[in-house]
C-alpha cells in the first residue's frame, strides 16, 4: 500500500530537525524550536489517519531486507497494529504539547536550538521504537533514545551534578540494555526471528525449550529494567532530574521509560508462555512500585517527588503485566503519559515562576499561579486515582489483575496505591496551599506557551481513562485485545477499596501538611527509623557505589597494574635477558674464544721470542748446540 | 587480458617516493603535496578497480609472473571480498593521514618517503597470493614504521619503535617457518596460495603450521597477551602514523587469520577455536578495564582497540557465516573508528600539548564542534546502533552466541566497559566546569574536519545500511565458510540428531 507507507516518514521528520538544527543551528538560531515543533506536527499529520485506519480494524505492516546474516534476512519495516497505534497516539500528541511548552520554558537560553535538535532527535528514536516492526529495530531506536536521554541531561553539562548524572544514566541502562541485546542473540538462535508479527507463532513452535523461552523472556526484561528504572536499576531516573524540566516530562516520565512497559508488551508471547518469567516480572515491578513510593513520601525536591513517583507507577505498569494483564499496562502507559507530563510540566511551571525547586521555600501559590495550580490538581487527583479521572480507570485494572494473580501483589500495590495519593497531595499541598514559606520569592504565572499545554493535557488527564472504563464498555481493552475478545468483569469491592484508600491518602495529607511543614517533622520524629530509610534511599546508591563501581575501577587499576609489570614486565624481561645473555656471549667471545685465539697467538709470539734467542746467525753458536746436544745423547745413550 | 590495476595501486606510491628523493634541497614543503597528489592517485585507481569488482568468491584482477623460478616463487597479486575491502581502508586512511601530516614540519621529505613506503607495504601485503610475496610486503612495513615512529615520535620514540620492531619480527619468523613448511609440504613446492589452497595437509601438520602462523599474526592484531607493544606505539607515534597503525596494520594480523590462518588450515581451525574463543574473549573483558583505568587519552584509545579487535577474534572464533562476516565488518570499521578517534586526540595534543585526561575539563562549551565530533567517535566506538560499530558487535555476538552463549556473555562485559572508559574520557574532558587554563584555546579547523568527514559518513551508511558493505564480502566469506563446514559433515550432524 503506497498511502500506509508514508509510515516511514513518521520519524524521519524528526530526524530532518534535528540534522537541520544540529549542522545549521548557529543560522536558524530561534527559529530552531519552529522547526523542531514544526516536524512533530508533520509526524502527527500522518500518524493520526493511520491511528484512525487502525482502530477501522486495519494492521499495517511493510518490511524490506536490511542484513543478510547467511541464510536468513533480517527484515525491517513497520508494524502499526492496536499496541503501536496507542503509542503512536501517546507519543506524538504529549510528544508535540510538550515541545510547545518548552519553547517558552527554555527561551534565551544560549544552546536554544541545539535543545531542540535533541529533542527532536529524541523524537525520531521514540517514534522508531514505537513503529517498528522487530526487536533489533526497536533496539537500535531504544539506543538512539538512550543517547538523548545523555545529551539532554547532561544539557547543563558545566554542572558537575549534571555530568555525573548523564553518565550514570547512560551506564545503569547500558547494562541493563546488554541484557536486551543479549536476549535479542538468544531469540535469534531459539526461534530464527526477531519479528513481533512472528513471535507468537515461533514461541509456539518452540515450547518444548522451556527453558530458554525463560532465559530469552528474562533477558529481554533487563532492557526494561534499565530503561524504565525498574528496582534494582532504577537509581539513575531520579539524577536524570538534572536535566531541563520538558525533558524531565519528555524523556523520563511520558514517553522514553514507558518505552521499557512497551518492550515487555512487545515480547508477551514468550511471556505468557513463562509462569517463571512472568512471576519475576510482577515481583520486580511490584517491589519498585512500593519502594518508589516510600522513598517519594520524604523527598523535598519537587522533581525527585515526581521521579520517584515516575519510578512507583512504571513499576504498576510492569506488575500488570506480569500478572497477566498487558491491556491493563499499556492502559495505565497511556493514562500516565498524560498527567505525568502534566504534573512535570506543572512542577517547571512552579520552577520557572519561583525559582526554586526545594517544597520546604514554597507554599502559598495557588493565588499567583491560577492556571498551573488547578492542572497540578487535576493532575494529582487522576494519580490518586479519584473517580472519573485517567488514573482511576487504569489503576483499577491493575489492581484488579493483581487481586486474581495473587494476595501478596494485591495488598502491595494497594498499599502503593494508598502512598501515592498522600505523597502527591503532600507535594500539591506544600507547594500551592497554606502561607509563603519565603518572603524572598515572588511568584508569577508563566506565559500562555506553558499554560496551554498544561490545560491541554489536563483534558487528557480527564479523558483518555474513559474508553477503557465500563462506562464505554471496555472498548479501548478489546481494541487492543483484537481478535480474541474477553469477558470485563467489574470486581466493586475492589474497585471501592481503592477509591477509599485514594481518598485516606488525600484526607492524611490535607491533615498533616494544611498548616505547613511542622507536623511532618514531628511524625518523622517519632518515626525515626523508617524516616531515615526513605530519607536515604535504602541507601542503594552508597551501595553501589561502595561494592559495584569501586571495586569496578579498583579492578581495572589491578589489571592496568598487572599489564605494566607481569605481560609487558615479561616482554621487557625477555628483551632485557636477551640482551643479557648477548652481554654474557659478548664476555664469553670477547674473553674466552677470542681470548683463547689470542692466548694462542701470543703463546706462539712467546714461544718465538724463545726460540728466536737461538737464531743469532752466528755458526759457532750452532756447532756449540750440535756439539752439547752429542754429548746429551751420548752420555745418555749409553747409560 | 589481464588487468594491471592492482600493481598500478601498489607500486604507484613508489612513483611518489623518486619525486620526492628528487625534489632539490630547501623544497621540503613541498613534499606534502606530492604525497597527496599520491596517495589521492592510488584512492583514485582503488575506486577503479571497485568499479570493476565483482560480487563473486573467486580472486579476480589477478595478475602472474615468474619472479624466482628457482625456487617456485612467483609475483601473484589478486583481490577477493576479504582482502578488498581492507584494501579500501588503506587508500582512505593513507589519504586522510597525509593530510594529517601536514603539521609535521621536521625533515619532511623523509617523512613522506618513509610514509609512502609504509602504503606500498601495506597495499601489497594485502593484495598478495603469494606467500613468499606476502612476506616480503610484510616485512617492507615494519621498516617504514620504525623511522616513522623512531624519528618523529614522542620522547620515548626510541624505546617503542625498537619494540615494535622487534616483536613483530619475532613474531613473523615463526610465520616464516610456517611459511617454509607449508612450502616444503606442498606438492609441487609451491608458494601460491591458490594451489596450496587445494592441499590435503593432515591434522597434525596444519596444526603446528596454523600456531606458527597464529603467533605471527596474534602479534600484530594484537592478541592479549602479546598486545603490549601497541599502548607504547601508539603513544609515542605521531598522529598520522597512530591513525595508520589503528586503522591499518592491525588488521593485517586478522587478514592474515582469514587468509592463511582459515583458508589454508580449516579443520586446525576447528581444532583451536576454544583456545581463540578464550583469547577473544579475555582480550575484550581485559582491554576494556585497562582502557578504564588510562588517564592518557591516547592511551586509553590505544588499550580500547586491544578490546575491539577482539570482537574481531570472537566473530573469528565462532567459525561461521555471521561470525565471520560480522568479524569482517568490525575489522572495517573499527579501522575507521579508531582512526577517527586518534585523529581526535591529535587534534587536542597539537593544541594543548598535553594528552592527560585528568587535566582538561569543561571543554564542550570552549570547542563545541570538536566536542561534538568527539562525541560522535565515542558514541560509534561504544557500539551505539545507527553507527557502524554495532553492527560489527551485533553479527559478531550473534554469531559467538550460536556457538559459545557463556563466552559471548562474558564478551558483553566488553560493551558495558566501552561505554565506562568513553563517558568517562568525555566527562573528564568535555564536561563539568571549564578549567581556565584552556579558555583560549581554538576549535578544531577546516583541514581537520575535513579529515574525519569522510570517516563520518562512512560509519553513518555502514551503521543505518550494512548491506552495503556485507554485499562486497560475502561471496568469498561464504566461500570460507563452506570450506570451514563442508556441507557433507553438516548434513550428517543434522542427520545424526534424532
Amino acid at each position: 500500500m503506497v498511502t500506509a507507507n508514508l509510515a516511514y516518514l513518521i520519524p524521519l521528520f524528526p530526524l530532518l530537525a534535528f540534522v537541520i538544527n544540529i549542522l545549521f543551528g548557529r543560522y536558524v538560531k530561534d527559529k530552531a524550536c519552529w522547526i523542531s515543533v514544526g516536524a512533530s506536527a508533520l509526524s502527527c499529520g500522518i500518524a493520526w489517519p493511520l491511528i484512525v485506519g487502525v482502530i477501522g480494524g486495519t494492521t499495517y505492516h511493510h518490511d524490506f531486507a536490511w542484513l543478510a546474516l547467511g541464510g536468513v534476512d533480517l527484515k525491517f519495516g513497520y508494524l502499526l497494529d492496536p499496541l503501536a497505534a496507542t503509542l503512536l497516539f501517546v507519543v506524538t500528541l504529549v510528544g508535540t504539547l510538550i515541545q510547545i511548552y518548552a519553547i517558552g520554558y527554555m527561551k534565551g537560553e544560549a544552546r536554544f536550538s541545539r535543545f531542540f535538535a535533541y529533542l527532536s532527535l529524541f523524537m525520531f528514536g521514540m517514534l522508531g521504537v514505537v513503529i517498528s516492526d522487530n526487536f533489533l529495530l526497536f533496539f537500535m531506536c531504544w539506543e538512539v533514545m538512550g543517547l538523548c536521554s545523555y545529551l539532554l541531561i547532561g544539557f547543563y553539562s558545566e554542572k558537575d551534578s549534571a555530568a555525573n548524572a548523564c553518565k550514570k544514566a547512560f551506564l545503569t541502562t547500558r547494562v541493563g540494555d546488554v541484557g536486551f541485546l543479549l536476549g535479542i542473540l538468544a531469540l535469534f538462535t531459539l526461534a530464527g526471528t526477531l519479528s513481533f508479527a512472528e513471535l507468537h507463532d515461533a514461541v509456539e513452535l518452540n515450547r518444548d525449550s522451556q527453558l530458554m523461552i525463560t532465559v530469552t523472556a528474562l533477558l529481554l526484561f533487563c532492557g526494561t529494567i534499565g530503561k524504565s528504572a525498574q528496582v534494582p536499576l532504577h537509581v539513575w531516573l531520579p539524577d536524570a532530574m538534572e536535566g531541563p524540566t520538558p525533558v524531565s516530562a519528555l524523556i523520563h516520565a511520558a514517553t522514553m521509560v514507558a518505552a521499557g512497559v512497551f518492550l515487555v508488551a512487545r515480547a508477551y508471547p514468550l511471556i505468557e508462555a513463562s509462569a517463571q518469567a512472568a512471576q519475576v516480572i510482577a515481583i520486580v515491578g511490584t517491589v519498585t512500585a512500593l519502594t518508589a513510593a516510600c522513598v517519594a513520601l520524604t523527598a523535598t525536591d519537587i522533581k525527585k517527588v515526581l521521579a520517584y513517583s515516575t519510578i512507583s507507577q512504571l513499576g504498576y505498569m510492569v506488575a500488570a503485566m506480569g500478572c497477566g494483564a498487558m491491556v491493563a499496562g499499556i492502559f495505565h502507559l497511556m493514562t500516565h503519559a498524560f498527567f505525568k507530563a502534566l504534573l512535570f510540566l506543572g512542577a517547571g511551571s512552579v520552577i520557572h515562576g519561583t525559582g526554586t525547586q526545594d517544597l520546604r521555600e514554597m507554599g502559598g501559590l495557588f493565588p499567583k499561579m491560577k492556571s498551573t495550580a488547578w492542572t497540578f490538581l487535576i493532575a494529582s487527583l487522576a494519580i490518586a486515582g479519584v473517580p472519573p479521572l485517567a488514573g482511576f480507570w487504569s489503576k483499577d485494572e491493575i489492581l484488579l489483575a493483581a487481586h486474581q494473580y495473587g494476595n501478596l501483589y494485591y495488598y502491595a500495590l494497594s498499599l502503593t496505591a494508598f502512598l501515592t495519593a498522600f505523597y502527591m497531595f503532600r507535594l500539591f499541598v506544600l507547594t500551592f496551599l497554606g502561607k509563603p514559606r519565603n518572603p524572598d520569592i515572588h511568584a508569577h504565572e508563566s506565559p500562555k506557551s506553558m499554560t496551554g499545554p498544561l490545560w491541554v493535557l489536563a483534558v487528557g488527564s480527564i479523558l483518555v481513562g474513559l474508553p477503557g472504563s465500563f462506562l464505554a464498555h471496555n472498548w479501548f481493552q478489546d481494541f487492543l485485545n483484537r481478535g480474541h475478545e474477553v469477558e470485563h468483569p467489574v470486581n466493586y469491592t475492589v474497585m471501592i477499596t481503592s477509591i477509599a484508600l485514594g481518598l485516606a491518602g488525600i484526607a492524611l495529607a490535607f491533615l498533616l501538611y494544611r498548616g505547613g511543614l511542622g507536623m511532618g517533622e514531628k511524625l518523622a520524629r517519632s518515626l525515626a527509623w523508617p524516616h531515615r530509610v526513605s530519607m536515604n534511599k535504602f541507601w542503594i546508591d552508597e551501595a553501589y557505589a561502595a561494592w559495584l563501581v569501586r571495586p569496578w575501577h579498583a579492578l581495572a587499576r589491578l589489571l592496568f597494574g598487572l599489564d605494566a609489570k607481569v605481560v609487558d614486565g615479561a616482554v621487557n624481561g625477555t628483551g632485557a635477558g636477551t640482551l643479557g645473555g648477548s652481554r654474557v656471549s659478548g664476555w664469553f667471545d670477547k674473553y674466552i674464544i677470542d681470548g683463547t685465539v689470542n692466548f694462542i697467538a701470543a703463546f706462539t709470539q712467546f714461544c718465538s721470542d724463545i726460540f728466536r734467542l737461538f737464531q743469532t746467525g752466528f755458526i759457532q753458536n750452532y756447532l756449540l748446540i750440535v756439539f752439547a746436544a752429542v754429548v746429551f745423547i751420548l752420555y745418555f745413550g749409553i747409560r | 587480458m589481464t588487468s594491471h590495476i592492482l600493481s598500478y595501486i601498489i607500486f604507484t606510491p613508489l612513483i611518489g617516493i623518486l619525486v620526492i628523493a628528487f625534489l632539490p634541497k630547501g623544497q621540503g614543503e613541498k613534499a606534502k603535496w606530492i604525497a597527496l597528489a599520491t596517495t589521492l592517485a592510488v584512492g583514485l585507481l582503488t575506486l577503479v578497480a571497485f568499479s570493476q569488482f565483482q560480487l563473486i568468491g573467486e580472486y579476480q584482477m589477478v595478475e602472474e609472473a615468474e619472479w624466482i623460478p628457482q625456487f617456485g616463487v612467483q609475483y601473484i597479486v589478486g583481490t577477493d571480498g576479504i582482502s578488498f575491502p581492507m584494501v579500501f581502508l588503506t587508500a582512505l586512511m593513507s589519504i586522510l593521514a597525509c593530510v594529517a601530516s601536514f603539521g609535521i614540519k621536521e625533515r619532511q621529505k623523509e617523512y613522506f618517503v618513509f610514509y609512502l613506503l609504509l602504503e606500498t607495504g601495506m597495499l601489497g601485503t594485502f593484495l598478495s597470493l603469494d606467500l613468499f610475496l606476502f612476506y616480503v610486503f610484510w616485512e617492507v612495513v615494519l621498516v617504514p614504521m620504525y623511522f616513522l615512529i623512531g624519528i618523529w615520535g614522542g620522547p620515548r620514540r626510541e624505546y617503542a619503535a625498537i619494540k615494535f620492531f622487534l616483536y613483530t619480527l619475532a613474531g613473523s619468523l615463526f610465520m616464516l617457518l610456517g611459511i617454509l613448511a607449508v612450502y616444503f609440504g606442498s606438492t609441487p613446492n609451491t608458494f601460491d596460495l591458490r594451489v596450496i589452497a587445494e592441499q590435503d595437509f593432515t591434522l597434525r601438520f596444519q596444526q603446528w603450521v596454523f600456531m606458527a602462523f597464529f603467533l605471527g599474526f596474534a602479534i600484530k592484531v594484537p592478541i592479549f597477551p602479546f598486545h603490549t607493544w601497541l599502548p607504547d606505539a601508539h603513544v609515542e607515534a605521531p598522529t598520522p602514523v597512530s591513525v595508520i597503525l589503528a586503522a591499518v596494520l592491525l588488521k593485517m594480523g586478522t587478514y592474515g587469520l582469514l587468509r592463511f590462518n582459515y583458508m589454508l588450515f580449516p579443520d586446525a581451525a576447528h581444532w583451536f577455536q576454544p583456545a581463540m574463543f578464550v583469547l577473544a574473549v579475555v582480550g575484550i573483558v581485559y582491554g576494556g578495564f585497562v582502557a578504564l583505568a588510562q588517564t592518557d587519552f591516547k592511551k586509553m584509545v590505544a588499550y580500547s582497540s586491544v578490546s575491539h579487535m577482539g570482537f574481531v577474534l570472537l566473530g573469528l572464533a565462532a567459525l561461521n557465516e555471521v561470525g565471520l562476516r560480522g568479524a569482517m565488518v568490525q575489522m572495517f570499521t573499527h579501522g575507521t573508528i579508531t582512526g577517527g578517534l586518534f585523529l581526535l586526540v591529535g587534534v587536542l595534543y597539537d593544541r594543548a600539548h598535553t594528552r592527560d585526561m585528568t587535566h582538561f575539563g569543561g571543554l564542550s562549551g570552549q570547542v563545541p564542534v570538536y566536542a561534538g565530533i568527539l562525541i560522535f567517535f565515542s558514541m560509534a566506538s561504544l557500539g551505539l546502533p545507527g553507527l557502524s560499530g554495532f553492527i560489527g558487535e551485533f553479527m559478531v555476538l550473534l554469531g559467538g552466541f550460536e556457538v559459545r552463549p557463556i563466552f559471548t556473555g562474558v564478551a558483553c562485559l566488553g560493551i558495558i566497559l566501552a561505554a565506562s572508559y568513553l563517558l568517562y574520557m568525555i566527562q573528564r574532558i568535555l564536561l563539568g566546569p571549564l578549567n581556565e587554563k584552556w579558555s583560549e584555546l581554538t576549535d578544531i579547523n577546516g583541514r581537520e574536519i575535513a579529515t574525519l568527514v569522510p570517516l563520518m559518513v562512512l560509519v553513518v551508511l555502514i551503521g543505518v545500511y550494512p548491506s552495503v558493505l556485507i554485499e562486497y564480502v560475502a561471496p568469498t566469506l561464504d566461500k570460507l565458510n563452506m570450506l570451514l563446514n563442508p556441507p557433507d559433515t553438516l548434513l550428517s550432524s543434522v542427520g545424526g540428531a534424532p
